[in-house]
Protein backbone atom coordinates (compact mmCIF):
# COMPACT_ATOMS: atom_id res chain seq x y z
CA UNK A 1 0.00 0.00 0.00
CA UNK A 2 1.01 3.90 -0.77
CA UNK A 3 0.07 6.36 0.63
CA UNK A 4 -0.34 9.69 -1.49
CA UNK A 5 3.31 11.05 -0.83
CA UNK A 6 5.11 7.37 -1.65
CA UNK A 7 5.34 6.60 1.80
CA UNK A 8 4.92 3.12 2.28
CA UNK A 9 2.02 1.92 4.40
CA UNK A 10 2.74 -1.19 5.91
CA UNK A 11 -0.15 -3.21 7.99
CA UNK A 12 0.12 -4.95 11.04
CA UNK A 13 1.67 -8.11 10.24
CA UNK A 14 4.61 -6.82 8.47
CA UNK A 15 5.09 -4.41 11.21
CA UNK A 16 5.19 -7.22 13.38
CA UNK A 17 7.30 -8.96 11.43
CA UNK A 18 9.81 -6.20 11.20
CA UNK A 19 9.61 -6.12 14.89
CA UNK A 20 10.40 -9.33 15.46
CA UNK A 21 13.58 -8.75 12.96
CA UNK A 22 14.80 -6.37 15.10
CA UNK A 23 13.51 -3.27 13.28
CA UNK A 24 13.13 -0.65 16.94
CA UNK A 25 10.72 1.97 14.43
CA UNK A 26 8.42 -0.95 13.25
CA UNK A 27 7.13 -1.17 16.60
CA UNK A 28 6.81 2.46 17.14
CA UNK A 29 4.61 2.53 14.38
CA UNK A 30 2.61 -0.32 16.21
CA UNK A 31 2.46 2.12 19.15
CA UNK A 32 1.73 4.91 17.57
CA UNK A 33 -1.15 3.12 15.66
CA UNK A 34 -2.91 1.63 19.02
CA UNK A 35 -1.96 4.05 21.93
CA UNK A 36 -5.09 6.15 21.85
CA UNK A 37 -7.14 3.41 22.04
CA UNK A 38 -5.24 1.31 24.53
CA UNK A 39 -4.83 3.95 26.93
CA UNK A 40 -8.54 4.60 26.15
CA UNK A 41 -9.60 1.25 27.28
CA UNK A 42 -7.55 1.28 30.05
CA UNK A 43 -8.74 4.54 31.16
CA UNK A 44 -12.44 3.25 30.77
CA UNK A 45 -11.76 -0.19 33.17
CA UNK A 46 -9.40 0.95 35.97
CA UNK A 47 -11.63 4.60 36.16
CA UNK A 48 -7.93 5.97 37.10
CA UNK A 49 -5.58 8.16 35.25
CA UNK A 50 -2.37 6.76 36.30
CA UNK A 51 -3.66 3.04 36.35
CA UNK A 52 -4.21 3.54 32.77
CA UNK A 53 -0.56 5.14 32.37
CA UNK A 54 0.85 1.78 34.03
CA UNK A 55 -1.46 -0.36 31.59
CA UNK A 56 -0.58 1.56 28.66
CA UNK A 57 3.15 0.98 29.54
CA UNK A 58 2.71 -2.34 30.53
CA UNK A 59 0.52 -3.16 27.64
CA UNK A 60 3.40 -2.06 25.14
CA UNK A 61 6.32 -3.74 26.60
CA UNK A 62 5.00 -7.12 27.37
CA UNK A 63 3.80 -7.27 24.32
CA UNK A 64 7.42 -6.24 23.08
CA UNK A 65 8.78 -8.72 24.74
CA UNK A 66 6.86 -11.49 23.46
CA UNK A 67 6.77 -10.37 20.11
CA UNK A 68 8.15 -13.96 19.70
CA UNK A 69 5.30 -15.44 21.31
CA UNK A 70 2.24 -13.61 18.81
CA UNK A 71 0.78 -15.97 16.54
CA UNK A 72 -0.39 -13.93 13.13
CA UNK A 73 -3.59 -16.36 13.63
CA UNK A 74 -5.36 -13.50 15.57
CA UNK A 75 -5.52 -10.19 15.10
CA UNK A 76 -2.78 -8.02 16.63
CA UNK A 77 -4.57 -5.22 17.78
CA UNK A 78 -7.07 -7.94 19.48
CA UNK A 79 -3.77 -9.49 20.64
CA UNK A 80 -2.89 -6.03 22.39
CA UNK A 81 -6.51 -5.90 23.49
CA UNK A 82 -6.01 -9.03 25.83
CA UNK A 83 -2.88 -7.86 27.58
CA UNK A 84 -4.19 -4.78 27.96
CA UNK A 85 -7.61 -6.32 29.49
CA UNK A 86 -5.51 -8.51 31.95
CA UNK A 87 -3.40 -5.62 33.17
CA UNK A 88 -7.04 -3.27 33.60
CA UNK A 89 -8.50 -6.19 35.44
CA UNK A 90 -5.20 -6.65 37.86
CA UNK A 91 -4.92 -3.12 38.45
CA UNK A 92 -8.89 -3.19 39.65
CA UNK A 93 -8.61 -6.45 41.59
CA UNK A 94 -5.46 -5.19 43.39
CA UNK A 95 -7.47 -1.84 44.20
CA UNK A 96 -11.20 -3.62 45.37
CA UNK A 97 -8.56 -6.06 47.34
CA UNK A 98 -10.30 -5.88 50.95
CA UNK A 99 -13.65 -4.94 49.79
CA UNK A 100 -16.07 -7.61 48.38
CA UNK A 101 -16.76 -6.36 45.19
CA UNK A 102 -16.16 -8.95 42.04
CA UNK A 103 -15.53 -8.78 38.91
CA UNK A 104 -16.24 -12.46 38.01
CA UNK A 105 -19.97 -12.63 39.68
CA UNK A 106 -21.61 -9.47 39.81
CA UNK A 107 -24.59 -9.20 42.56
CA UNK A 108 -27.32 -9.57 39.99
CA UNK A 109 -30.56 -8.30 41.27
CA UNK A 110 -32.22 -10.37 38.57
CA UNK A 111 -35.64 -8.31 39.65
CA UNK A 112 -34.67 -5.14 39.00
CA UNK A 113 -36.48 -3.47 36.07
CA UNK A 114 -33.54 -3.16 32.95
CA UNK A 115 -36.10 -0.29 32.06
CA UNK A 116 -37.93 2.84 33.52
CA UNK A 117 -37.23 5.97 31.85
CA UNK A 118 -39.10 5.55 27.97
CA UNK A 119 -38.79 8.74 26.52
CA UNK A 120 -37.56 9.68 22.86
CA UNK A 121 -34.39 11.85 22.61
CA UNK A 122 -34.23 15.33 21.29
CA UNK A 123 -32.62 15.12 18.03
CA UNK A 124 -28.99 13.95 17.65
CA UNK A 125 -26.98 14.16 20.81
CA UNK A 126 -23.77 15.11 18.33
CA UNK A 127 -25.71 18.26 17.39
CA UNK A 128 -26.54 19.00 20.50
CA UNK A 129 -23.30 19.07 22.59
CA UNK A 130 -19.63 20.20 21.88
CA UNK A 131 -17.69 17.22 21.46
CA UNK A 132 -16.23 18.01 25.16
CA UNK A 133 -19.35 17.61 26.80
CA UNK A 134 -20.78 14.93 24.87
CA UNK A 135 -17.52 12.84 26.04
CA UNK A 136 -17.87 13.84 29.22
CA UNK A 137 -21.33 12.65 29.56
CA UNK A 138 -20.83 9.27 28.27
CA UNK A 139 -17.66 8.26 30.43
CA UNK A 140 -19.53 9.33 33.37
CA UNK A 141 -22.25 6.76 32.39
CA UNK A 142 -19.49 4.50 31.80
CA UNK A 143 -18.08 4.61 35.10
CA UNK A 144 -21.35 4.54 36.88
CA UNK A 145 -21.72 0.94 35.56
CA UNK A 146 -20.26 -1.94 37.48
CA UNK A 147 -17.00 -3.38 36.40
CA UNK A 148 -18.51 -6.38 35.52
CA UNK A 149 -20.49 -4.60 33.10
CA UNK A 150 -18.69 -1.79 31.72
CA UNK A 151 -15.76 -4.11 30.20
CA UNK A 152 -18.16 -6.07 28.63
CA UNK A 153 -19.83 -2.79 26.99
CA UNK A 154 -16.23 -0.85 26.47
CA UNK A 155 -14.79 -4.06 24.53
CA UNK A 156 -18.00 -4.51 22.42
CA UNK A 157 -19.48 -1.72 21.66
CA UNK A 158 -16.37 1.02 22.25
CA UNK A 159 -13.53 -0.99 20.79
CA UNK A 160 -15.85 -3.26 18.46
CA UNK A 161 -14.81 -6.38 19.31
CA UNK A 162 -16.86 -9.62 18.36
CA UNK A 163 -18.81 -11.66 20.83
CA UNK A 164 -15.93 -13.93 20.48
CA UNK A 165 -12.98 -12.00 21.07
CA UNK A 166 -14.56 -10.16 24.05
CA UNK A 167 -15.71 -13.99 25.79
CA UNK A 168 -12.11 -14.77 25.01
CA UNK A 169 -10.52 -11.42 26.25
CA UNK A 170 -12.41 -11.74 29.51
CA UNK A 171 -12.27 -15.18 30.04
CA UNK A 172 -16.09 -15.53 29.67
CA UNK A 173 -18.83 -17.54 28.19
CA UNK A 174 -20.53 -16.20 25.33
CA UNK A 175 -24.10 -16.38 26.79
CA UNK A 176 -22.49 -14.44 30.21
CA UNK A 177 -21.14 -11.88 27.49
CA UNK A 178 -24.46 -11.31 25.96
CA UNK A 179 -26.21 -11.20 28.91
CA UNK A 180 -24.04 -8.59 30.23
CA UNK A 181 -24.21 -6.74 27.66
CA UNK A 182 -27.57 -6.01 27.26
CA UNK A 183 -27.69 -5.41 30.64
CA UNK A 184 -24.63 -2.33 30.04
CA UNK A 185 -26.29 -1.08 27.27
CA UNK A 186 -29.72 -0.83 28.80
CA UNK A 187 -28.43 0.74 32.03
CA UNK A 188 -26.50 3.12 29.71
CA UNK A 189 -29.59 3.71 27.35
CA UNK A 190 -31.20 4.73 30.86
CA UNK A 191 -28.70 7.35 31.96
CA UNK A 192 -28.48 8.87 28.65
CA UNK A 193 -32.06 9.23 28.13
CA UNK A 194 -32.28 10.84 31.70
CA UNK A 195 -29.82 13.41 29.56
CA UNK A 196 -31.35 13.31 26.26
CA UNK A 197 -34.71 12.76 26.50
CA UNK A 198 -37.49 15.28 24.43
CA UNK A 199 -38.35 18.22 27.45
CA UNK A 200 -41.99 17.77 27.69
CA UNK A 201 -41.82 14.18 26.45
CA UNK A 202 -43.75 12.23 29.23
CA UNK A 203 -42.36 9.13 30.91
CA UNK A 204 -44.29 6.45 30.02
CA UNK A 205 -44.54 3.71 32.50
CA UNK A 206 -43.05 0.27 31.11
CA UNK A 207 -45.14 -2.54 31.77
CA UNK B 1 -47.62 -11.84 19.33
CA UNK B 2 -44.29 -11.59 21.13
CA UNK B 3 -44.34 -9.77 24.67
CA UNK B 4 -42.39 -6.95 25.81
CA UNK B 5 -40.66 -8.79 27.76
CA UNK B 6 -39.51 -11.33 24.84
CA UNK B 7 -38.93 -8.52 22.90
CA UNK B 8 -36.36 -7.58 25.24
CA UNK B 9 -34.61 -10.39 25.42
CA UNK B 10 -34.14 -10.30 21.63
CA UNK B 11 -33.29 -6.26 21.61
CA UNK B 12 -29.73 -7.16 21.27
CA UNK B 13 -29.32 -9.39 18.38
CA UNK B 14 -32.04 -6.75 17.21
CA UNK B 15 -29.33 -4.37 17.54
CA UNK B 16 -26.52 -6.12 16.42
CA UNK B 17 -28.60 -7.43 13.29
CA UNK B 18 -27.82 -11.05 13.80
CA UNK B 19 -31.08 -12.01 14.17
CA UNK B 20 -32.97 -14.97 11.96
CA UNK B 21 -35.21 -13.43 9.52
CA UNK B 22 -38.07 -15.44 11.30
CA UNK B 23 -38.00 -13.53 14.86
CA UNK B 24 -36.68 -10.41 13.48
CA UNK B 25 -40.35 -10.08 10.75
CA UNK B 26 -41.67 -10.85 14.65
CA UNK B 27 -39.44 -7.85 16.85
CA UNK B 28 -40.38 -5.50 13.89
CA UNK B 29 -44.17 -6.36 13.87
CA UNK B 30 -43.64 -6.04 17.95
CA UNK B 31 -42.39 -2.31 17.25
CA UNK B 32 -45.24 -1.07 15.16
CA UNK B 33 -47.73 -1.62 17.87
CA UNK B 34 -45.64 -1.20 20.79
CA UNK B 35 -44.81 2.81 21.30
CA UNK B 36 -42.79 1.87 24.24
CA UNK B 37 -40.56 -1.09 22.81
CA UNK B 38 -40.19 1.28 19.57
CA UNK B 39 -38.94 3.94 21.82
CA UNK B 40 -36.30 1.13 23.54
CA UNK B 41 -34.98 0.27 20.60
CA UNK B 42 -34.63 3.61 19.27
CA UNK B 43 -32.66 4.75 21.97
CA UNK B 44 -30.64 1.97 22.39
CA UNK B 45 -29.28 2.09 19.12
CA UNK B 46 -28.51 5.88 19.48
CA UNK B 47 -26.45 5.08 22.63
CA UNK B 48 -24.77 2.47 21.12
CA UNK B 49 -24.19 4.94 18.14
CA UNK B 50 -23.20 7.57 19.91
CA UNK B 51 -20.25 5.44 21.80
CA UNK B 52 -19.13 3.86 18.53
CA UNK B 53 -18.73 7.74 17.24
CA UNK B 54 -16.80 8.34 19.74
CA UNK B 55 -12.76 9.19 18.60
CA UNK B 56 -10.24 8.27 20.79
CA UNK B 57 -8.19 10.68 22.39
CA UNK B 58 -4.16 11.62 22.12
CA UNK B 59 -2.49 10.22 24.77
CA UNK B 60 -1.31 13.25 27.13
CA UNK B 61 2.41 14.20 25.54
CA UNK B 62 4.08 13.45 29.46
CA UNK B 63 2.06 10.04 29.37
CA UNK B 64 3.53 9.29 25.55
CA UNK B 65 6.74 10.53 26.72
CA UNK B 66 7.45 8.14 29.62
CA UNK B 67 5.95 5.08 27.23
CA UNK B 68 8.63 5.81 24.69
CA UNK B 69 11.16 6.23 27.65
CA UNK B 70 10.09 2.64 28.56
CA UNK B 71 10.13 1.04 25.58
CA UNK B 72 13.78 2.44 24.20
CA UNK B 73 15.35 0.81 27.89
CA UNK B 74 13.33 -2.26 26.82
CA UNK B 75 14.71 -2.21 23.01
CA UNK B 76 18.30 -1.28 24.28
CA UNK B 77 17.73 -3.96 26.42
CA UNK B 78 17.00 -6.87 24.10
CA UNK B 79 19.44 -5.90 21.57
CA UNK B 80 21.97 -6.05 24.08
CA UNK B 81 23.54 -2.91 23.35
CA UNK B 82 22.74 0.51 24.25
CA UNK B 83 23.07 2.80 20.89
CA UNK B 84 25.16 6.06 21.28
ZN1 LIG C 1 -43.47 -3.86 23.76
Amino acid sequence: METGDGAAVFDDTALVNLARDGDTSAFEQLVSRYERKIYRLARHITDSESDAEDVLQETFLKAYGHLDGFQGNSKFYTWLVRIAVNESLMKLRKRKSGRTVSLDEPSDNGDEPLVREVAVWEGNPEEQYSNEELRSILEKAIQSLKPAFRTVFVLRDVEELSTEETAAALDLSIPAVKSRLLRARLELRERLTRIFRKKGDDVLAYL
Amino acid sequence: MLTCKEFLQELNEYLDETIDAGLRKQLETHITECPNCWVIFDTSKKTIQVYKGMEPQSVPKDVEERLMLALQKKMAAKCGKVKT
